[in-house]
C-alpha cells in the first residue's frame, strides 16, 4: 500500500463526486423530498380507526368488542404491546383475562375509548401510561436514511467502477504502477466518508423541518450508519468485481436494491409478514443497519442492545470485501 | 547493439481466432517502430502484449533482456487506443493524480509545455477537444519520463491539422533520444514518423524494414496513373506491364518509364489525364496483401 498513490486516488474519486452536481443534489435531495412528503401525508391526522390491542377471549359477551370502527388487533403477550400503548402504536390495550386496560395519558384517543368502554358497562380495571407518540416519520427517518446510503452504496460504488472499466479508465490505471488494493481501498473510502456526510446533512436538514425522536447516542448512530455503508459498499464491489456492461450492471444492482428496500421493513413493519420474509430479511445488510438505527433512535439503545446487528454487518462486509477483492479485475 | 526490447515467437490466440500469430522483431533503442496495417491486423493485440496489459499465449518478451516485471511499469509510457480519464476533474488534476502513481516523473512545467498543455490547464477533461485530449494523453504517457514510449493510433479520428501537430510532438520525443513503439493504419504516419516498419496482416508481419528500404525493395521508381476507360482491355490483360485497378483509375508500376510512356503510345492508349507519382507505403501495401488498407 503506497499512501501517496492511495491519497490521490481518493482525492480524484472524491472531486469526481462534488462537482458532479446532478449526482450529489439527488444525493441529498430524494432522501429529504422522501422525508417531507411522508411527513405532510401523516401529520394530517386522517386515520379513522382507533385500535385496540386484545389480549385473550372475551369470558362472556362484551359489547364494547361490537362498536364499529374500532380495529381490534389481536395481540400476544403484554411486554411487547404496552409499549404501543406508550408510543401510541396503539390507542388502548385490553388483558380480558386479567379484566385490565391500559391507556396513555396524554392520548385523546385513549380518553374516547375509555368513555366508550365505560359506557359500554364493562367494569374493567383502569392502567395508565404515559409517552409521546411516535409518529410514522419518527419510524420513517431510520428506514429511508438506509434506503439512500443503500442506494449510493451500491449504485456509487458498483456502477461507477463498471462505467470506468466500460470506457477504459481502469485499463488506464492497469498500466500504472497503481495497484487494485489502493484503488479499491481509495473507492471504498472516498464512498464511505461521502455518505457519512451526505448522511450527516440530510439527516440535520430534515430534523429542522420535520422534528424527529432521537433518544441514543449519537456516536452510536455513527458506528451503526458507517458499518451499514460499508457493508453495503462491499457488497457493491462484488458488483464491479469483473462487469463491463453498464446495462446488465445496473440491471443486478436494481435486482439487489429494490427487494432489499422492500424486504427490510424500510417503509412498513414486517411485523406481521410470513415468518419466510423475516427470516430472509435478516439476510439483508438494511434489514440490520435500519433495525439497529431505529433502535438506537426510538427507544435510546447502546452499543450492547444492537450487538447483534453489529456483528451480523461486521461479518457481511468481511465477507463481501474478500470476495469482492479477490474477484476484481482491471479488464 | 542489443534490441531494448525483443519479441520472439510471440502467439496470441483467442477461442477460434489467432490474433497475433508467431511474431517476431526488436527495437533499438533510440528508435521509432511502427505497426502498420488494418483493423484486426493485430496491432493493437501485440502492442497491449508488449505493455504487459494483455498476456501472451506463447511467445517471449525481453526488455532489456529480462522478462517484462513490475519494473518495466515503472519505465514505459503507455497512450491507449481508447482511453478515457476520469471525468469531472481538470487537465492539471489529472497530470498530479498519475504522477502521484510513479517514483520517479518528469517535470511538469516541462511537459506542459513540450505537450502543448498551457492554454486548457483548468479544463475539465470532458470539455477537451479530440486533439487536445489526445496531447494530455500523451503528456500523461510521458509523465514518469519513459524509456519506451508505446502510442496505439495516437491519430486516428484527428483532422488533419491536429494530426501535423501530434506529428510534431513524436519528433520533438524522438529528439530526446526516446524509444518509441507505435501502431498506426496511416501509411503517411507511418513514413512521417518511423525509422522502421513493420507491417502485420492477418497476425503476422509481412514485411519489415525502414519505409525507404521496404519502398525500393518492392518497387520499381514509378506509378503510372491512367484513367480506367483509356486504357483497351487488350492491354489490361497483357502481362507485359504490372497493372492494378483501383476505382476508376489503373495504375501501372514501372521501373522504366520512357519505355512505358513509349509502350503505352504504341498501344494507341491516350495519355490524357495522366498522373505519374512516386510510389507509397499505401502501394506497398497493396503490393504486399492484394488488399487495400481499410481505415
Amino acid at each position: 500500500m503506497n499512501t501517496r498513490r492511495f491519497v490521490a486516488t481518493l482525492a480524484a474519486r472524491n472531486r469526481e463526486f462534488l462537482r458532479d452536481r446532478m449526482a450529489l443534489s439527488w444525493n441529498i435531495l430524494l432522501p429529504v423530498l422522501i422525508v417531507m412528503g411522508f411527513a405532510f401525508a401523516f401529520t394530517s391526522d386522517n386515520q379513522e380507526l382507533f385500535k385496540v390491542g386484545v389480549k385473550g377471549k372475551p369470558p362472556e359477551e362484551i359489547g364494547f368488542l361490537t362498536i364499529q370502527h374500532i380495529k381490534f388487533i389481536p395481540v400476544g403477550d403484554l411486554e411487547s404491546s404496552i409499549p404501543k400503548v406508550e408510543r401510541h402504536q396503539l390507542d388502548m390495550l385490553l388483558d380480558l383475562e386479567l379484566r385490565r386496560y391500559w391507556i396513555n395519558r396524554t392520548s385523546a384517543k385513549g380518553y374516547i375509548l375509555e368513555q366508550l368502554l365505560t359506557a359500554s358497562g364493562s367494569a374493567l380495571n383502569k392502567q395508565t401510561v404515559s409517552g409521546k407518540e411516535i409518529r410514522y416519520v419518527d419510524w420513517l427517518i431510520p428506514g429511508v436514511l438506509g434506503m439512500n446510503v443503500m442506494f449510493s452504496s451500491l449504485f456509487g460504488v458498483g456502477y461507477v467502477i463498471v462505467r470506468y472499466r466500460k470506457n477504459g479508465v481502469l485499463k488506464r490505471l492497469k498500466a500504472t504502477p497503481l495497484t487494485p488494493f489502493e484503488f479499491l481501498s481509495a473507492q471504498v473510502v472516498s464512498r464511505l466518508w461521502l455518505i457519512i456526510m451526505v448522511t450527516s446533512l440530510v439527516y440535520a436538514g430534515t430534523d429542522i423541518f420535520v422534528g424527529f425522536r432521537m433518544h441514543g447516542s449519537y456516536l452510536t448512530l455513527l458506528l451503526v450508519l458507517a458499518l451499514g455503508t460499508l457493508s453495503m459498499i462491499s457488497l457493491g464491489l462484488i458488483v464491479a468485481a469483473r462487469m463491463a456492461n453498464e446495462e446488465a450492471a445496473n440491471g443486478l444492482l436494481n435486482m439487489l436494491s429494490w427487494p432489499m428496500m422492500l424486504l427490510s421493513g424500510v417503509w412498513f413493519s414486517l411485523e406481521g409478514s410470513p415468518p419466510v420474509v423475516q427470516q430472509l430479511a435478516l439476510l439483508l445488510p438494511l434489514t440490520h443497519l435500519t433495525d439497529a438505527a431505529r433502535k438506537v433512535m426510538i427507544d435510546g439503545a447502546g452499543l450492547w442492545e444492537i450487538r447483534w446487528h453489529l456483528a451480523v454487518l461486521t461479518v457481511m462486509t468481511a465477507l463481501f470485501m474478500a470476495i469482492g477483492a479477490r474477484t476484481f479485475r482491471w479488464e | 547493439m542489443q534490441p531494448l526490447l525483443e519479441v520472439r515467437q510471440l502467439v496470441k490466440q483467442y477461442r477460434d481466432v489467432r490474433a497475433v500469430d508467431g511474431i517476431s522483431f526488436g527495437i533499438e533503442p533510440g528508435t521509432c517502430v511502427g505497426l502498420l496495417g488494418p483493423n484486426g491486423a493485430g496491432k493493437t493485440t501485440t502492442v497491449e502484449m508488449l505493455e504487459g496489459i494483455i498476456p501472451a499465449t506463447s511467445g517471449e518478451i525481453l526488455f532489456r533482456g529480462r522478462p517484462i516485471d513490475d519494473e518495466f511499469r515503472q519505465s514505459a509510457g503507455i497512450m491507449f487506443q481508447n482511453t478515457a480519464l476520469q471525468d469531472y476533474i481538470t487537465v492539471q488534476e489529472t497530470l498530479n493524480l498519475f504522477r502521484s502513481f510513479y517514483q520517479h516523473t518528469r517535470p511538469l512545467d516541462d511537459l506542459i509545455e513540450s505537450c502543448a498543455l498551457g492554454d486548457f490547464l483548468n479544463r475539465d477533461v470532458q470539455k477537451l477537444s479530440g486533439g487536445q485530449r489526445q496531447r494530455l494523453l500523451l503528456a500523461v504517457a510521458l509523465l514518469n519520463d519513459p524509456e519506451i514510449l508505446f502510442l496505439d493510433e495516437p491519430t486516428t479520428g484527428l483532422d488533419p491539422q491536429a494530426r501535423r501537430n501530434f506529428w510534431q510532438l513524436i519528433h520533438n520525443i524522438k529528439s530526446e533520444q526516446k524509444t518509441v513503439a507505435l501502431t498506426t493504419h496511416y501509411m503517411d504516419e507511418a513514413y512521417q514518423l518511423c525509422d522502421v516498419i513493420a507491417i502485420m496482416d492477418r497476425g503476422r508481419i509481412i514485411a519489415q524494414g525502414s519505409p525507404e528500404q521496404l519502398l525500393k525493395s518492392h518497387f520499381e521508381n514509378s506509378v503510372i496513373s491512367l484513367p480506367f476507360d483509356h486504357v483497351p482491355a487488350a492491354l489490361k490483360e497483357s502481362c507485359h506491364l504490372s497493372l492494378h485497378r483501383r476505382n476508376s483509375q489503373v495504375e501501372i508500376h514501372s521501373n522504366d518509364l520512357n519505355s512505358s510512356i513509349r509502350s503505352l503510345l504504341e498501344q494507341g492508349v491516350s495519355l490524357e489525364q495522366m498522373q505519374v507519382r512516386s510510389p507509397t507505403l499505401e502501394d506497398l501495401f497493396l503490393e504486399l496483401t492484394g488488399h487495400e488498407l481499410r481505415a
